[in-house]
């Protein structure tokens, strides 16, 4: 347990500030890889490059009127959007971004981290209920469901890490791979890892809640103004944040890949900068590969999503995880 | 102990004032000039069509509830991950009886249909209760 200093708020200050800022890049980002991949050319009027494109688009919304539809729940429709956001932005304060860097190390961060991403899913099913429209209801049921059915194999892949690590804290998670990643070690906890990510943060193949063709615009069809807005941010800020776990947990944190065998002695402040670096640059790249699947591959139908999630990641992530604990327990 | 938890605390704080400042910034700068049709839940431009609080399929229920029994095992489970090689030989048996147990319970509800989305087989399973 470490004391709790001025430097973890400093931490804490800088990683909002990085997380609300990366959202809005992951948008520009989003729309210029598109655009490439597509053979456009995106986004370029705002700014150099079309840089200043996310703040005219927050500009915009901000100006929009907000309408609540009638007979709807007014306090829960307007509640909703609020509940993405903050579980999105509550997730920083676990994972380390360098070794020492983190805004506080409590002993049980990655059932904090499980906890507070299952509140996430509060806020998309009381849009849905809460709008009074048939669309938001189906939308809203489909992305709860989808979103606790994936809940399970990304625990499981979770705990097949810990099995490595031994303990819950993910600042000893990531301090365990300083020599293997645990990529190497358990390739298919990884997989189903990356995969129920994916569903988590509603992302293509899974955006099933959103498909425009059958459910308009899912649980937030009635939502415009700032408060569609919020729902757009939180979006990219799971994005941003689910490629954070993931470097986290799979792709050796802060760590260069079997750094303990060649990585020599450095001063405290030059290691700092090159384990943030390095853990940005994961990050950056993993978030760039959420952009590419989406732009890449179709998405599922629900019922395919559901088989998947229960009769395939499942079993083979418990299958994964006890063959993880046998072969630890036995060989080594 | 319990001090590691304040920056969590306060960063609640910080990150619900920001997302009610941005709403409220919307409610104050933007138009609000609503009429009765623009008060209309969507349904595709055309007169909705009663309220949308009705019943809705009963597969939704089977999977909550499948996920509330599943959530618990998981959990079981982390505490057995952390210390598995402490506990000795004899909890990674258990662990497996576990396991077992557990499997059985999902192929028995998977084969009961519970992720069975079609609307026949949903009705074809109730006759035969």
């Amino acid at each position: 347990m470490t004391e709790i200093t001025s430097a973890s708020y400093i931490v804490l200050g800088v990683s909002l500030f990085m997380l609300l800022n990366s959202a809005a890049l992951t948008v520009y980002a989003e729309r210029r890889i598109a655009a490439f991949i597509q053979y456009r050319v995106g986004p370029n009027r705002v700014g150099p490059l079309g840089l200043l494109q996310p703040i005219a688009d927050v500009v915009k919304l901000i100006l929009k009127e907000d309408v609540t539809p009638r007979n709807s729940y007014r306090t829960l429709h307007t509640i909703a959007p609020l509940i993405p956001v903050v579980t999105a932005l509550m997730t920083v304060a676990v994972i380390p971004f360098g070794e020492g860097i983190f805004v506080t190390n409590i002993n049980a961060s990655v059932l904090y981290l499980l906890a507070i991403a299952s509140l996430g899913v509060y806020g998309v099913t009381l849009a849905g209920w809460s709008s009074n429209s048939k669309y938001s209801l189906l939308g809203g049921l489909r992305a709860a469901a989808q979103m606790i059915s994936y809940e399970l194999p990304l625990g499981m892949a979770i705990a097949s890490v810990i099995l490595f690590v031994g303990s819950l804290s993910i600042v000893d998670v990531a301090a365990a791979q300083e020599n293997w990643w645990f990529i190497f070690l358990n390739p298919i906890g990884a997989i189903i890892f990356i995969i129920a990510a994916f569903a988590e943060s509603n992302r293509t193949p899974f955006d099933i809640v959103e498909a425009e063709q059958e459910l308009v615009g899912g649980f937030h069809t009635e939502y415009s103004s700032m408060k569609f807005g919020m729902f757009f941010l939180a979006e990219y800020m799971h994005v941003v944040i689910n490629s954070m776990l993931i470097t986290t947990f799979f792709f050796g944190s802060y760590h260069l890949p079997f750094a303990g065998y060649w990585l020599p002695e450095m001063s405290p402040l030059l290691k700092g900068l090159l384990d943030v670096s390095v853990f940005v640059a994961k990050t950056g790249f993993f978030v760039f590969f959420f952009i590419w699947i989406r732009w890449t591959i179709p998405r599922f139908k629900f019922n395919q999503v559901m088989t998947l999630g229960w009769a395939k990641l499942l079993p083979m992530s418990i299958v994964n995880f006890m063959a993880i604990a046998a072969v630890l327990y036995f060989l080594f | 102990m319990l001090a590691s938890y304040v920056p969590i605390l306060v960063l609640f704080g910080v990150a619900f004032a920001l997302a009610l400042v941005l709403m409220t910034l919307s409610r104050i700068a933007g138009p609000y000039r609503p009429n009765k049709i623009k008060l209309d839940p969507y349904e595709s431009g055309m007169d909705p069509v009663g309220q949308a609080k009705e019943r809705y399929s009963i597969a939704f229920y089977l999977v909550a509830m499948e996920f509330i029994v599943f959530d618990l095992e998981v959990i079981f489970i982390y505490p057995w991950a952390v210390g598995f090689r402490d506990l000795g030989v004899g909890t990674f048996y258990a662990m497996v009886v576990f396991v077992v147990i557990l499997f059985v319970g999902l192929f028995y509800t998977l084969r009961k249909g519970t992720l069975d989305w079609d609307m026949k087989s949903l009705k074809h399973q109730a006759m035969k209760l």
